[in-house]
This record gives structure tokens, C-alpha cells and sequence, in this order.
């Protein structure tokens, strides 16, 4: 599906990075990073595996501690928050994990409702429901709504993954990796979902993969990774209009024999 | 000139093996002390999940009740069995009753209950909480603005802790119970004699010691469970690592734990 036109405010950066550090023992994986993420923006994160990408959301939702740089998210400096604040902003922030990380021991429902009672203490019984039954509407998985995520498939559990982040209304999503491991079919569908989401929620997403369709479809702006930093940030045609060894083998690799 | 190859890295000795391996137990015990501190600070803060802490019992306890009650039967027997020949030798053996009620409240309940339950729950609980580190569902509970350690282990911990007592007190009486029907094959001995003879020789003090051991059991299997799943490494083979790590470190603690309780125990009578 063809992405539709989206407003994005470039007056307005939701998350803003400066020169952050990142190493585990020896290794540099984030050697200075910048990054801006606009309000209402779909920003995809591209690089080889293990070049820091999943590292990096998890740093800006705080899950990690950079050794040096700043991080803003929503006006709160993540670095020096206290806990309860940085509690207070992840309920802002949706996080869908690489592998979908559904709690294996709740049913579907009792996966999307349980960030939904502790945050949302005032809901109502019907409340609860109503906002399970929406979510569900919306990723198109309403019918699994009773079964445990062993039963689903492997699209399926990354769209209830989706799913329980919205559950709470996030100002920004973070995916990682949300096409990892499907069919090309799957793929197309996650991508369609992550632009519905964009569109119906009004949401500014970073998405890091190395999947280029995805890229492309989901993407207004790609961000490079290499060698610990963003080499190439613009749109999808501009980061991929170069002679650079390491960029075009990835172009090559998805869009050419 | 000397080249890496042309140098054999030192192999390290025996002695720095050991001195390796007891610092990293002595520096495990130290973080799981740092985790029962963290538990401490979250367990009293709501919010409260008892909800939760019912359920974990419920796995703890009730799912626990069939190999309990087995080992606890056969405990008694057994050892009404294997004491019944020395005190055959003096002409004691209207004794058995005392002997195998003191030996089944004062030492044999608690600490065969916790072993039990290190083998059964702990490792459950290092495996559970091992796997869902590893999946990153603890991960997701984090960034979903839910406190994870509250909800898993708090609650884990507490059930542990209320549940243990009440199986050893469970696993005394069904010890009792084989002892009794061993006995009372044997000897002739009415229920009633035997209850009598067999609560004679114990004092609030052995009963509460003995409570205050199963307590104290049970709040080690959790705590060690739950720091060994929670802080799994990586990978399938972490989650194996937890579950085993939480057996065995349990099972060491329960050890020290018994000694050090019977002495202060002592120190009341």
C-alpha cells in the first residue's frame, strides 16, 4: 500500500540526541550519536546487525545507561530522570519488541490489559474492555482475544505486540526489528499497520530494521548507522544515492539481482 | 623475538581456580543481599498485587501437595522403620513416638520441605523468571511503566514465605501419620498413646523454632529463585543456569540457615 501524506513538524522534536555514547566492555557500539525525531515523523534506523540500532531505543527508553550524550524525549532529560518520571514517561513511549515479548503465561486480553490497570487505575470494568476490544479492532486480531500467544503466529504476535503499546496511548513508538522473521506478505502487512498507526494515533516511531522494504513503505526520513554513527540521514532516495562501499551493498542486496 | 605463538598463555593453578570461584560466591551472595535489600524497599510500597501473591501460592503450595505428601509419608515410615532396631536393643521402643516426633518437628519437616521445594519451586521460579529475561518480557513489563520486580518477585518471594510454613506443618502431620501407622502395626500403639507420647517431649520453643526455620527456608528459596531467573544471562543455556543456579544456592543457604537457627534456637531453651 502506497504511504499516504503525513504532517510532520519540524518545528517540534519529540526526541533530540547529542553526542551519545555507548560501549559494553571494549566494545564502541554508539561512538557520538545525533538524532532528531519530529512530531508525527516515521524515522527508520538502518545498519548491520550488531551495529548498535537496538541499543540505541533502548537507551531512550531508558532500559540502558549511555556512558556519555544527552537524550530528550518529550522535554525530560531520560539521563537524570528520576524513576518514578522515567515511569511517568514510558507510559508515553511504546515499545515493540524484536520478538514480540507477549507474557507467555496471560491470555491475549490479559497481555493488552495489564499495562492498562496499573496506569489507568480510574477504568472501569467496561472501560477496560472497550479500550482491549479497540486495540484489537485495530491490528485486526480481535478473534485471538482469548487464546495465549503460543497459539498465534509469528505476524500475529508482533501485531498484539503493537497492540498492547497502543494500549496506553504512546506518543512515540519504538519498533525493533518489527519485520524480522516474517514472510514477505507479513512484512507488507507490519508495514501497513506501522503507517495506520502513524496516520489513526498520530504517533512519531523510530523503526530500526534492515529490512529495506520496510524502509521505504513505513519511512519519511532513513537514518544510517555505521561504524557507531549516523553516516547518512535524509530521505530514503538521498541516503541511498551514493557510491559509499558500505551503503550500496544494502541497496544492491534488497532491490537488485 | 617472542611471538604469541611462540609463548604458551599461562594456564591459571589450581589455587587460583578455587580463589576465583569462592569470590564468586562470596560476590554472588553479596548481590543476592543487594536483591533481598531491593525487595525489602518495593514489598511494603504499593501498589500491592496480592492478587498475584494468591495465584503464586497457589502454584507454590497446592501444585507442590502430591510429591510433599508422598516424601513426607515415607519419611515417617522410613524412619520409624530404620529406629525401631536400636531401641529394640535397649527395650525402648515404647519410645518410638517421641523419637520420631521430635526427630519430624524439630529437624525433619522444615528442612525436608525446603529441600523439596528448592528442587521443585525454586528452579521453577529461576526458569520462569530466567525465560522471561530472555525474552524480554521483563523488558516490555519495564518500558510498559509497570514495575516488574514488584510483580514478579515480590510477590514470588511472599508467596514462598507463606506458603513453605504451611507445608512443612502439612508434611509434620502426614510424617506423623506414616510413623504412627508403622507403630501402631508393630506395637499396638493406640492413636491416642501415641499422640500423647508423641507431643510430650516438645515445647513452644521447638514448635516456633521450628516455624521460624520453615519462614526463613522459604524466604531463601524464593529470594535466590527470583535473583537467579532475574538476572539470567542471555540465551537458552542462561535459563538452564538459572534454574540450576537456584537449587543449588538455595540448598547451600538452607544448610547454613538450619544450623544457625538450631543454635539460637538453643540458646532459648
Amino acid at each position: 500500500m502506497q504511504k499516504e501524506k503525513v504532517n510532520i513538524d519540524k518545528s517540534n522534536e519529540v526526541i533530540r540526541i547529542r553526542g551519545l555514547e555507548k560501549s559494553f566492555g571494549d566494545y564502541h557500539v554508539l561512538r557520538g550519536i545525533d538524532l532528531d525525531l519530529y512530531q508525527g515523523e516515521n524515522l527508520v534506523v538502518l545498519g548491520r546487525s550488531g551495529t548498535g540500532k537496538s541499543v540505541l531505543i533502548k537507551l531512550i527508553s531508558g532500559l540502558l545507561r549511555p556512558e556519555q550524550g544527552s537524550i530528550n524525549v518529550l522535554g525530560n532529560d531520560v539521563i537524570n530522570i528520576t524513576e518514578r518520571e522515567l515511569e511517568a514517561l514510558r507510559i508515553r513511549i511504546g515499545f515493540s519488541f524484536q520478538n514480540s515479548a507477549l507474557y507467555d503465561s496471560m491470555t491475549i486480553r490479559k497481555n493488552l490489559e495489564f499495562p492498562l490497570v496499573r496506569n489507568r487505575k480510574n477504568l472501569t470494568r467496561k472501560e477496560i474492555d472497550d479500550n482491549v476490544h479497540s486495540v484489537l479492532e485495530a491490528v485486526g486480531l480481535l478473534q485471538t482475544i482469548n487464546q495465549m500467544p503460543a497459539e498465534l503466529s509469528g505476524g500475529q504476535r508482533k501485531r498484539i505486540g503493537i497492540a498492547r503499546t497502543l494500549i496506553l496511548n504512546p506518543e512515540i513508538m519504538l519498533y525493533d526489528e518489527p519485520t524480522a522473521g516474517l514472510d514477505p506478505i507479513t512484512c507488507i502487512e507490519i508495514n501497513d499497520l506501522i503507517n495506520e498507526v502513524q496516520q489513526r494515533y498520530n504517533t512519531s516511531s523510530i523503526i530500526i530494521t534492515h529490512d529495506l522494504t520496510c524502509a521505504k513503505q513505513v519511512g519519511d526520513r532513513v537514518a544510517m548507522l555505521l561504524d557507531g554513527q549516523f553516516q547518512r540521514v535524509g530521505t530514503f532516495d538521498e541516503v541511498f544515492a551514493t557510491d559509499d562501499p558500505r551503503v550500496k551493498p544494502f541497496y544492491n542486496y534488497n532491490f537488485t539481482e | 623475538m617472542e611471538t604469541a605463538e611462540s609463548t604458551p598463555k599461562s594456564q591459571p593453578s589450581r589455587i587460583d581456580r578455587m580463589r576465583s570461584a569462592v569470590a564468586d560466591f562470596f560476590l554472588m551472595l553479596y548481590r543476592i543481599y543487594l536483591f533481598f535489600l531491593q525487595f525489602f524497599k518495593e514489598v511494603f510500597l504499593p501498589p500491592y498485587e496480592w492478587k498475584e501473591v494468591f495465584r503464586q501460592c497457589y502454584e507454590v503450595g497446592v501444585r507442590s501437595f502430591t510429591l510433599i505428601t508422598l516424601t513426607g509419608f515415607i519419611i515417617g515410615v522410613i524412619f520409624t522403620k530404620q529406629s525401631r532396631p536400636s531401641l529394640l536393643e535397649f527395650g525402648a521402643t515404647s519410645w518410638l513416638p517421641s523419637l520420631v516426633s521430635i526427630a519430624i518437628m524439630k529437624a525433619l519437616a522444615p528442612l525436608v520441605t525446603a529441600l523439596i521445594a528448592a528442587g521443585k519451586v525454586g528452579s521453577s521460579i529461576g526458569a520462569e523468571l530466567g525465560s522471561m529475561r530472555v525474552t524480554e518480557q521483563i523488558d516490555a513489563m519495564e518500558v510498559s511503566g509497570t514495575k516488574p520486580f514488584k510483580f514478579l518477585v515480590c510477590t514470588r518471594v511472599l508467596a514462598t514465605t507463606l506458603s513453605i510454613p504451611l507445608l512443612a506443618i502439612y508434611v509434620a502431620l502426614i510424617a506423623l501419620l506414616g510413623g504412627y501407622l508403622n507403630i501402631n502395626q508393630n506395637e499396638g500403639t493406640s492413636y491416642s498413646t501415641f499422640i500423647q507420647q508423641a507431643f510430650e517431649p516438645l515445647t513452644f520453643v521447638d514448635f516456633w523454632a521450628s516455624l521460624a526455620k520453615a519462614v526463613v527456608f522459604g524466604f531463601t528459596i524464593g529470594i535466590v529463585g527470583c535473583y537467579q531467573g532475574y538476572n539470567a544471562d542471555k540465551g537458552t543455556e542462561g535459563v538452564g543456569k538459572a534454574a540450576n543456579g537456584a537449587v543449588v544456592t538455595a540448598m547451600f543457604i538452607v544448610f547454613i540457615e538450619e544450623v544457625l537457627i538450631v543454635q539460637i534456637a538453643g540458646w532459648f531453651r
